[in-house]
Order: structure tokens, then C-alpha cells, then sequence
């Protein structure tokens, strides 16, 4: 559909700027200000220019080796919980049953975990796992397992890990689904009629169908377990130790915690940084996917 | 639609694992501490409903459920007021900067909420709104009004140009025919869009917590602090926690017919 030019547009976006501006900009403003000052409490702030970005970017110093410790540790969060929940929500997704009202219950009980606040995410996590009064805890234990997600690092991950993939591969199932449903029936017989093979059928027609949702649940998969704060926060307060302290969890701790302003400021602009450019980066490709499915339509 | 096979031992085992921890939390909000505390039960034997008294009956407990639905309906409505105009220029027209605008208004839906808490802070300190459910509204804005523009973006373009060229014809002036025909023609992608703000702006917490002292703590706060402060009360825990989960699965049964379409952001 071609768009027609016109810039009184921008009055019918007016407010939607305004609004995100007041809560973006202006923040943003105040961030900028603060990391490239030092202070020292009583509001005394001194000039610091770039001082926190070196030290930040650079290993060996306290902040740094934290800040890109737990960048480290969130990349591979996010790495692997995206394993995890985009082969097994396109499973679920066709694992849904075709019709009736079981299609509604699945449909519910699916989108059940997205919308628990987040603590109480923890919170359910933190009864089901402990090894006194959880179900999970104790049943492992039971079992001759010795877990304990307080004191052992690895127990800590996979508790981590299980209960995002508990709380979020339902996003991606249901959005997979949702790019299932748009197929129509025909294909279907066609491939029928040609033969082909249960794994053809998902590779030449479902896949691609499911393509665009795919990129969604994946940039958005990506960003919020990259930003993931309140649910690893409860269970485990990012312990032990420093194991499972994402860069969200450190933040904090520079900011509210020990009221580092101009460490934590410049925390938060390298954190948007790195944010900014891979959701850059996902735009792009998703535009251009657009872009090319649509000469394709076309021709067909 | 073509299904695996195993499908439905698939679904039932995934339908499990999600239902298991929920299952368990709803089971500890009926027993007593005692109980909790020196057995391992898989349903309550002696079942109490006093975790369920006590926050109905204490203020401090029922005033955090309030306040959490009155910013989460506030922010709704901001949301969805604010994108459906921008929803439509973006879809129809082409603009000055509308491309760059578009991705700086989705990367803002991607800024840690994190990096947002302290200047909001002084930012609504300074304006006088800190502890009112506008301060947390407002906040939430930075995630929901983007995801409502990038929602009701699909709808309305799923809306063909030929009934807008109409209804100017037919003399309709532009907010005549905002109001009364589009709106009523994307009314269930409206309704999808405001879930999605009513989900995302539920089961925030850093920010609404740091918005707020006293008068409009939410719910989610409430349950942190008093239970740290009286030493382990697991069972009035799970109850508060039982009590969150109810808004949700609510809001989910209104919408059971539009999850499907409406997850997939209205293009597929």
C-alpha cells in the first residue's frame, strides 16, 4: 500500500512523542549529566568527563571487571534460555490441538505465567524450589539429588533458567501459533497431494510462514532476558556469590544500593548502547524481511 | 492445521509444568504455617482460609491491590488514547523523520527499566507527583505506549484506504470519522492493545516500587516488605501471591477468543 506524503502527520503523533519524551528524554538528560560526575554525597558533584567509561570498559578495575562480568553472564542467560524456548515453543505450538473447547484451555492455561507479576514469579519459584517446603526442592532431594539453589551456583542456574523457560516460552508458543492458524488449509492438501513428508511440510510451509512472528518473539525474547531484573532478584538476590547477577541486578546495586550516581549512570548509557544497537540491528533485518516477502506475494 | 505426533502427550506435559508451580502456591496459601513449616503435604489437611482473612481485613494489605489496578487502568487508558491517532498517521501517511521516530519510539520498549529508576525518581520528586499511581502510569508510559503504537499499527492498516476516502466523501470531518468508524472497526485490536498495557504495567515492579513510599504502594511491594520485616510468613505469602494471580487469568478469559491473533501483533 503506498503512503501518501503529508507532514500534518506529525500533529496526529504529537502526543505520543510528548509522552514518551517527558519519560525518555528527560531522564536520559539526567543520566548524561550524572556520568560524567563524581560525587561525594550533600549533592557536592565534581567533573569526571569520560573517567567512568574507562574505568568501566576496562577489566581490571573494580567496576569494570563487575560490569563486564555480569554483561558475560547475561549474554549467555540470554543464549541460553533462547535455545530453550524457540525450538520447544514451536513444538508447543504444534502440539496445539486443532478444535473444540480444549483449544480455549490450552489457550488460558498457556498465557497463565505472562501475566503473574514478575516477583511473584520469584516468589512461586523461590516455595516450589526450596528444598524444605518446595515440592521441587524436595522431591530432588528425595530422590538422591543434592540440590540447593542458595549455596550451589549450578542449582542457582538451572532454577534461573527453568523458571523463565517456565514463565516466558508461552510468548513464543503463542506466537508461533498464531503464525500457524494463518495458513491456509489448502497448502496443506497440496502437500498432501504431492507426498510430502511431515518434516518437508514444516520446512517448505510452516517455517516460513512463521518467520516474522519468529523474529518478534526473538527480539523480544532477547530484550527482556537481557534486562531481566525482579525474577532472578527474588530467588536467588543474585547470589551465590555473584553468580547469577545480571547487569540489571549490578545497576541497581551501583545506583539504589550504594548511591553511586556517576558509576551507574555510566553503567546505564554503555547498557542502552549495547541495547539500542541490537534492537537496531533486528529492525533492519525484520524491514528488510518485509521488504522482500512482498515482490514474492506478488508473483504468486 | 497439521499437529505433530505425541501432540498430546506434549501439551500435557508442558500443560503440567506450567500448572505445577501454580498448583503449589495455591496449595500453601491454605495451610497452615505450622503446616508448611513441619510437613510435606500435597494438599492442605487441616485447610485454613485465616492468610485469605487477614489481607482482606488489613488495610495496608487490600489498599496495595487497589492501588496497583488504579495505576495499571490509568496507564491503560493513557496508552491507548495517546497511540490510536499515531497508529493511524504512521500507518497511512509518510512524514518528516517517521521511520527514525518509529524505531526510537521501540527502542524506548526496550530500555531496561533499570537504568529508568533513579532519574524518574528525581524527575517525579521534582514535579510533586512521587507517590501518587500518576507517577507509576506515566513511567509505564515508556514501554506501553510504544508496544499500543506497534500493535495498533498492524490493526489499522488491516483497515482498507478505500473506507477512509469514503467517509471524507460522505463529509465526515476527522475526528467525526476517527470515532465512528475507525474505532468501532479496530475495536478488537484495541482490545488486544490494552491488554497487552494492562499485562505489562501488572507485573512491573522496579519501577512502581521505586515510585512510590506509602500511599500508592503496589500490592507486589507490599508483599515483599511486610513479609521480609515479620521473619518468613510463607503461607500469608502464597496467599497475596494466589491473589495477584486472579486480575491476570481474568483478563485472560475475557480475551480467550483474541490471544491468537492478538499475539501475533495483528500481522501475520
Amino acid at each position: 500500500m503506498d503512503k501518501t506524503v503529508n507532514q500534518k502527520a506529525w500533529f496526529l503523533v504529537l502526543p505520543v512523542f510528548l509522552v514518551v519524551a517527558f519519560s525518555a528524554v528527560l531522564p536520559l538528560m539526567t543520566v548524561v549529566n550524572y556520568s560524567m560526575q563524581d560525587t561525594f554525597g550533600n549533592n557536592q558533584f565534581f567533573w569526571n568527563g569520560v573517567g567512568w567509561f574507562k574505568e568501566l570498559l576496562d577489566p581490571s578495575t573494580d567496576l569494570g571487571g563487575r560490569f563486564l562480568a555480569s554483561l558475560g553472564r547475561n549474554l549467555f542467560f540470554s543464549l541460553v534460555i533462547l535455545a530453550i524456548e524457540v525450538p520447544l515453543g514451536i513444538v508447543i505450538a504444534l502440539s496445539m490441538p486443532r478444535q473444540g473447547w480444549t483449544v480455549a484451555a490450552c489457550l488460558v492455561i498457556l498465557a497463565l505465567p505472562l501475566l503473574i507479576p514478575w516477583n511473584v514469579v520469584g516468589t512461586i519459584w523461590q516455595i516450589f524450589g526450596r528444598p524444605d517446603i518446595g515440592l521441587l526442592g524436595y522431591v530432588l532431594n528425595a530422590i538422591g539429588i543434592d540440590y540447593n539453589y542458595v549455596s550451589n551456583e549450578i542449582d542457582a542456574w538451572v532454577t534461573v533458567i527453568v523458571m523463565d523457560v517456565w514463565h516466558w516460552t508461552s510468548l513464543v508458543a503463542l506466537l508461533c501459533y498464531a503464525g500457524l492458524k494463518s495458513i491456509p488449509e489448502a497448502y496443506y492438501q497440496a502437500a498432501q497431494i504431492d507426498g510430502a513428508s511431515r518434516w518437508a511440510v514444516f520446512k517448505a510451509i510452516q517455517l516460513p510462514k512463521m518467520n516474522r512472528v519468529l523474529l518478534i518473539a526473538v527480539l523480544l525474547r532477547f530484550m527482556d532476558s537481557f534486562m531481566i531484573y525482579t525474577e532472578p532478584f527474588v530467588v536467588t538476590g543474585g547470589g551465590p556469590g555473584n553468580s547469577t547477577t545480571f547487569v540489571s541486578i549490578e545497576l541497581v546495586k551501583i545506583a539504589l544500593g550504594q548511591f553511586d550516581l556517576g558509576k551507574a549512570a555510566a553503567l546505564s548509557l554503555v547498557y542502552n548502547l549495547i541495547i539500542l544497537i541490537v534492537c537496531w540491528i533486528f529492525y533492519t533485518v525484520m524491514t528488510n524481511a518485509g521488504a522482500e516477502r512482498k515482490p514474492q506475494e506478488g508473483a504468486a | 492445521m497439521h499437529s505433530i505426533p505425541g501432540r498430546r502427550l506434549i501439551m500435557g506435559l508442558f500443560l503440567i509444568f506450567l500448572l505445577l508451580p501454580i498448583y503449589w502456591l495455591v496449595n500453601m496459601s491454605f495451610k497452615t504455617n505450622a503446616e508448611i513449616v513441619s510437613t510435606m503435604t500435597l494438599w492442605p489437611h487441616t485447610p485454613t482460609l485465616q492468610h485469605y482473612k487477614r489481607i482482606f481485613t488489613d488495610e495496608s494489605w487490600y489498599s496495595g491491590y487497589i492501588n496497583s489496578l488504579e495505576y495499571v487502568v490509568l496507564n491503560t487508558i493513557i496508552s491507548i488514547s495517546v497511540a490510536l491517532p499515531a497508529a493511524y498517521a504512521f500507518s497511512r501517511y509518510r512524514f518528516l523523520g517517521d521511520k527514525h521516530l518509529f524505531f526510537w519510539l521501540l527502542s524506548n520498549r526496550m530500555a531496561p527499566a533499570a537504568v529508568y529508576a533513579l532519574p524518574f525518581f528525581n524527575l517525579y520528586s521534582a514535579i510533586g507527583l512521587f507517590d501518587t499511581p500518576w507517577a507509576v502510569a506515566l513511567a509505564h508510559c515508556i514501554f506501553n505506549v510504544p508496544l499500543a503504537v506497534w500493535i495498533l499499527e498492524g490493526f489499522v492498516s488491516g483497515v482498507p484506504r478505500e473506507i477512509d476516502e469514503t467517509a471524507f466523501l460522505d463529509g465526515y470531518s476527522f475526528p467525526r470519522f476517527f470515532i465512528k468508524i475507525l474505532v468501532p472497526l479496530i475495536a478488537s485490536g484495541i482490545g488486544v492493545a490494552a491488554f497487552f498495557c494492562f499485562m505489562f504495567s501488572w507485573v512491573e515492579l522496579l519501577l512502581a516500587r521505586t515510585l512510590t513510599s506509602v500511599s500508592a504502594k503496589p500490592i507486589a511491594a507490599i508483599m515483599t516488605r511486610t513479609v521480609s520485616a515479620a521473619g518468613m510468613d510463607w503461607g500469608l505469602l502464597a496467599a497475596a501471591g494466589v491473589l495477584t494471580i486472579i486480575p491476570g487469568a481474568l483478563v485472560i478469559w475475557f480475551v480467550r477468543n483474541y490471544i491468537a491473533s492478538g499475539f501475533a501483533l495483528g500481522r501475520v
